[in-house]
């Protein structure tokens, strides 16, 4: 059991193991550990920002829906108004119109009417004057005796 | 086992206890113990080889079984080492903590094959007399390491806190840099000094040979008849079921020390 050069020769051994293990065993297997956990942190945090993103993705697209659902029930409200507005204005229109229609066939109506008695009345007055004329078996002058003439026809 | 010299149980332990020795110059202190070397040699070339022909192919991906196990026992090392030191253990504190706990483990290991087939082969196929395969029960070997973690040590403290930080804190630790205290806390730190690489490397050293004498009495016990050889195959089998345990422990805590000592060394008082 005595201690002899053995001692440094295994020294000197040892320093070479832990040389070669501190050189070629341990960087490059600590190298790939570190990278594969920063890929794994990495790809854990991109899912996190990913499911993040589906939910804001989803907020949003519901907030759009609503929207939507709001502005096309407004414009079905609109058109709703738009057409009883546009029905009560063509009825009011259609009623001026058909009441302008009418007045103006009464008005010719009564013109026509108005003419028709004229008419009737000069030759109401024309067969009176030839009927007394064959009556009184003479002439009559029409001017002597217009004014009678005249009531004649008004009383017609 | 030599079959030249008569069978006697002193004969026996003495030559499994007995280093290839080879003489450089006149001996005492300049010899080398072969064995002892050889097998911590291959052991060495052997583990760290094959660690480092799986790290070569690393992958950041995902890895294969190899890696996979390769990765487990890094982290392993690297958890207990993150535990104790804090500062950048990537590029000395854990290599070295990962050196010492295989290279310690594997040497350990030598004391699982079973001695006198062992011996036979070491004998007969290598044609070695004299062939001890712990390296670990050879205190030369837990002495190298030990005293080569204090160099460490006494290295790390200077580098970490200068020359002048690391005499000051010999003499003013840890009682106060009082002068009336000086000589206590010198004492206790040169204390503190020797007695690190004597525990740390008498603990491994004592398990170790204690073991292989064990083994070598179980073995003995076994020659002695039908009794003797179940007896000594039962207890065997126990003690190497045990000793599993004591070599894996052993290695472990040879590493905490090691990672503690310079973790230590890092830290100033």
């Amino acid at each position: 059991m005595n201690i002899t050069f053995t001692l440094i020769a295994q020294a000197l051994t040892f320093a070479i193991l832990i040389w070669f293990t501190a050189k070629f065993v341990w960087p490059p297997l600590m190298n790939a550990i570190e990278a594969r956990q920063k890929t794994i942190a990495d790809g854990l945090a991109a899912g996190e920002r990913g499911k993040h993103d589906l939910e804001m993705a989803a907020k949003r697209s519901a907030e759009i829906i609503r929207e939507a659902k709001e502005k096309a029930a407004e414009i079905l409200a609109n058109g709703d108004k738009r057409a009883s507005e546009i029905v009560e204005a063509a009825k009011a229109q259609a009623k001026t119109e058909g009441d302008r229609i009418i007045a103006g066939a009464q008005a010719e109506i009564d013109q026509e009417v108005f003419r028709a008695k004229e008419q009737l009345r000069n030759e109401v007055s024309a067969i009176a004057l030839a009927g007394a004329a064959k009556i009184l078996g003479r002439e009559i002058d029409a001017k002597a005796h217009n004014d009678l003439l005249e009531k004649l026809v008004a009383e017609i | 086992m030599s079959t030249e010299h008569a069978l006697t149980p002193s004969s026996y332990i003495e030559h499994h206890l007995t280093f290839n020795t080879q003489a450089l110059g006149n001996g005492g202190f300049w010899t080398l113990n072969m064995d002892t070397l050889v097998t911590a040699g291959v052991l060495g070339l052997l583990t760290f080889g094959l660690l480092w022909w799986i790290v070569r192919g690393a992958t950041a991906g995902v890895p294969s079984k190899r890696q996979a196990a390769v990765e487990l026992l890094v982290e392993f090392i690297d958890e207990q080492v993150k535990g104790i030191f804090h500062g950048d253990r990537n590029k000395f504190v854990s290599p070295l903590a990962l050196t010492v706990f295989v290279w310690v483990l594997m040497m350990n290991s030598m004391d699982f094959l079973p001695v006198d087939i062992m011996a036979w082969i070491y004998e007969n196929v290598l044609g070695q007399d004299h062939w001890r395969a712990v390296p670990t029960s050879d205190i030369n070997t837990t002495f190298a390491l030990a005293l080569a973690v204090w160099l460490l040590m006494i290295f790390f403290s200077i580098k970490v806190k200068g020359l002048g930080g690391w005499i000051h804190e010999l003499f003013c630790a840890p009682f106060g840099s009082n002068p009336l205290v000086w000589p206590a806390n010198f004492l206790f730190n040169l204390i503190e000094y020797v007695s690190k690489p004597l525990s740390h490397s008498l603990r491994l050293f004592g398990n170790m040979y204690a073991g292989e004498i064990i083994f070598l009495l179980l073995g003995m016990w076994a020659a002695t008849g039908l009794v003797g050889t179940a007896f000594g195959a039962l207890l065997g089998a126990g003690w190497a079921i045990f000793h599993i345990l004591i070599v894996v422990l052993q290695a472990f805590i040879f590493m905490m020390l090691t990672v503690v000592y310079i973790a230590m060394a890092h830290e100033s008082h």
